[in-house]
């Protein structure tokens, strides 16, 4: 019996702007596990930061509104909390990391300070006491001569370690739920490698469950055990990965997929790239986000979102194109990588 | 036959402290890069960053004046060239920039940047330009209608198109890609990839194509050149570079990148190097790479730099590496060693 940390159901963010309203979550919904993780993928503007924005109530209100949908935290609801019970949840049960460890430290204190502080706000630890957990939270993560790494400024860490000084914060209070947006995005492949790597050490440490926010399919494939594809603000495939990298049913996820050059490909094959510009997402259309760039488009596509269809064990697809139809496109396609597990 | 040749180039920054200004030190931003470039070919040039790719590409352009190290395009060479040589030489090699947002100038029109190139080189009458103009527009994909907007109306890759178009305006030969499709997504990079290669093919172009991705640079490249620190540390064929790695360097930075196959990336061993690129302005003695090397020997590693010679082998002379302890592969293994990763073009997956 899975342990069920989070449910998010039907969560719509929008954003109330002079020029419109930007619907840059809609009616989105998933679920994570304790242990487990949940890699969301998509492009600039899919949504995918909002929605995790959301979840942590981090949305900046005016002009953001979470304006329908739940987000359970075990039995809690997160929307109906107050603002004091939401900050106990953040940090305590809630962590998130961001993509760019420079903006999210602060230059003028200490990493140490900003450390402690954490844990004194959290665990009503001394400030002596916290500092000291400081110093083990980052010797845990991978820095050396933590002891005096702690009395020096963001400004004196590179970029791998100040997302390792993210971590350690965010670890602190041992919560049960890490949200990683773009962790590794700034950084180098090889830097990359090594804040993974503390990353799934910490999960399994602590039996967390993650979400990580990427746009690089290959970071979803190597950490996470769920993925969801997001689109101009919707979900438009689900699944466990193995299912969405080998079973794809979506022609946005067939576009990805066909859109990325394969280190292990051993003869070059031409990319197919997804044709037209990302979306405007104040003028989406009511219907499909993708239509407009989909090449199977129908007229329906345009008119409405299609309702969700279960393809498999725990895969869900938002697509008008029938099925058996669906199949018949995959095989076509000159580039699809996908299908080779069954 | 090369058509740009690069030996032994250096650019050093003086770094300058008082106020007096006097120098106490040199950033080592390219320390020493050899490479040669065939006509026609793509050579990529990976790295991390701050291992200077970006500083050697403008070295090579003379957009900066070199320390030490010559370029030779096409027989002359670029750093002794005068004005007019250099004006001339302008028109054959031509850069797309990094940054759409950064690289055009946010005050003129589409037509007056893709058609400033031809203006200064005074190439034909205004009419012409303008006609000269429409038919780049369209060879990027980019409309007519387009011309008489501003940068700032268009999108990341539609910028880029612009940006390569202007590039093209002097129907140059070569065309030093700097991290063209970095700042793109994904689907809109393989437009731009595909774009590129359709224009080398059209154009009988040659790229020097510099990336820190290494599945596209990979991908569109004939051979690769992988910079640490300043220096070039290896070059080989794209596909010989994936299968049979001889720097510790590359090894490490290949099983790095994530391949967007879940079973692969479960069967694969990852090679996790120690701490952070050391500073350029600070190098470690002899070998660059040794601090973080796993096959590290006091003797030679910390003495002095390996040079960028042939290990012989199979791969024969177009395989070059700088390191005292290759990797070696026997005559008939296709595969990397240590059963790091799969060997392209088998199938890991269960049946």
């Amino acid at each position: 019996m899975p342990d069920r940390l989070l449910e998010v159901s039907d969560l719509s963010t929008h954003f109330f702007t002079h020029a419109g309203v930007v619907k840059a979550v809609n009616g989105v919904s998933f679920t994570l596990d304790r242990g487990k993780t949940l890699g969301i993928v998509g492009e600039s503007g899919s949504g995918k930061t909002v929605a995790a924005l959301s979840i942590m109530r981090l949305v900046p209100d005016p002009p953001g509104k979470v304006v329908a949908g739940s987000v359970y935290l075990k039995d809690r609801d997160l929307l109906a909390l107050d603002d004091d019970d939401m900050r106990e949840v953040r940090g305590n049960d809630i962590a998130m990391i961001f993509q760019d460890p420079m903006t999210s430290l602060n230059p003028v204190f200490k990493v140490g300070t900003q450390i402690a502080e954490t844990i004194v706000q959290h665990q009503g630890k001394s400030k002596d006491e916290a500092w000291d957990m400081a110093v083990e939270l980052l010797d845990k993560v991978g820095i050396p001569d933590a002891k005096q790494r702690v009395t020096q400024y963001p400004f004196e860490f590179s970029g791998g370690m100040r997302q390792r000084a993210m971590i350690a914060m965010a670890i602190s209070c041992n919560p049960d739920i890490l949200i990683a947006d773009e962790p590794t995005t700034a950084l180098d492949v090889t830097i990359q490698a090594q804040i993974i790597d503390v990353v799934t050490e910490m999960q399994a440490q602590y039996d967390s469950g993650v979400i990580v926010i990427t746009h690089d399919l290959g970071v979803v494939a190597q950490m996470a055990d769920d993925v969801m594809v997001m689109y101009g603000g919707r979900t438009v495939e689900y699944g466990p990965v193995d299912e969405v990298f080998y079973n794809p049913h979506q022609p946005y996820t067939w576009g990805l997929l066909g859109s990325l050059p394969r280190l292990d490909e051993s003869e070059k094959q031409r990319l197919t790239p997804i044709k037209g510009q990302p979306p405007n997402l104040l003028l989406l259309p009511n219907g499909c986000p993708f239509s407009g760039r989909c090449p199977y488009e129908m007229p329906v596509c345009s008119k409405e979102f299609p309702e969700l269809e279960i393809v498999g064990p725990g895969h869900g697809v938002h697509c008008w194109i029938p099925i058996d139809k669906r199949y018949e496109i995959r095989e076509s396609l000159p580039r699809f990588i996908g299908g080779h597990a069954s | 036959m090369s058509i740009l040749e690069v030996t032994d180039l250096k650019k050093h920054f003086p770094i300058k402290t008082g106020v007096l200004k006097r120098t106490t030190g040199h950033v080592y931003a390219v320390d020493g890069v050899s490479f040669s470039i065939e006509e026609g070919e793509t050579l990529g040039l990976v790295g991390e960053s701050g291992c200077g790719k970006s500083t050697a590409a403008r070295v090579i352009l003379r957009l900066l004046p070199a320390t030490d190290g010559s370029v030779i395009f096409d027989g002359i060479d670029v750093n002794a060239a005068s004005r007019t040589t250099l004006q001339r030489l302008r028109r054959d090699m031509q850069i797309v920039f990094q940054d759409p947002y950064a690289s055009l100038n946010p005050r003129m029109k589409v037509s007056d940047i893709v058609g400033e190139p031809l203006r200064i080189h005074q190439i034909g009458t205004a009419a012409e330009r303008k006609k000269q103009v429409m038919s780049l527009l369209e060879t990027v994909g980019l409309t007519a209608e387009h011309a008489e907007r501003y940068p700032h109306e268009f999108s990341g890759g539609q910028r880029q198109r612009i940006g390569v178009a202007r590039a093209l305006a002097l129907n140059p030969r070569l065309i030093i890609c700097d991290e063209p499709v970095s700042a793109l997504d994904v689907s809109i990079q393989a437009q731009m990839i595909n774009l590129l290669e359709d224009l080398q093919d059209q154009l009988k172009l040659t790229y020097l194509f510099i990336a820190h991705d290494l599945s596209v640079v990979k991908h569109i490249s004939d051979r690769v050149a992988v910079m640490y620190l300043g220096k070039v540390v290896e070059v080989a064929d794209s596909a010989t570079l994936y299968v049979r790695p001889q720097h510790p360097y590359t090894e490490a930075l290949l099983s790095a990148v994530p391949i967007p196959d879940p079973e692969t990336e479960r069967s694969r061993r990852r090679i996790i190097l120690e701490g952070d690129v050391p500073s350029p302005a600070n190098p470690p003695s002899g070998c660059v790479f040794h601090p973080r090397c796993p096959r590290m020997q006091p003797d030679p590693c910390t003495i002095e730099m390996p040079p960028l010679e042939s290990t012989g082998g199979d791969a024969g002379s177009h395989h070059i590496v700088a390191c005292y302890f290759p990797s070696r592969y026997a005559a008939g293994d296709a595969g990397r060693p240590g059963g790091d990763g799969p060997r392209p073009g088998q199938d890991t997956a269960p049946a």
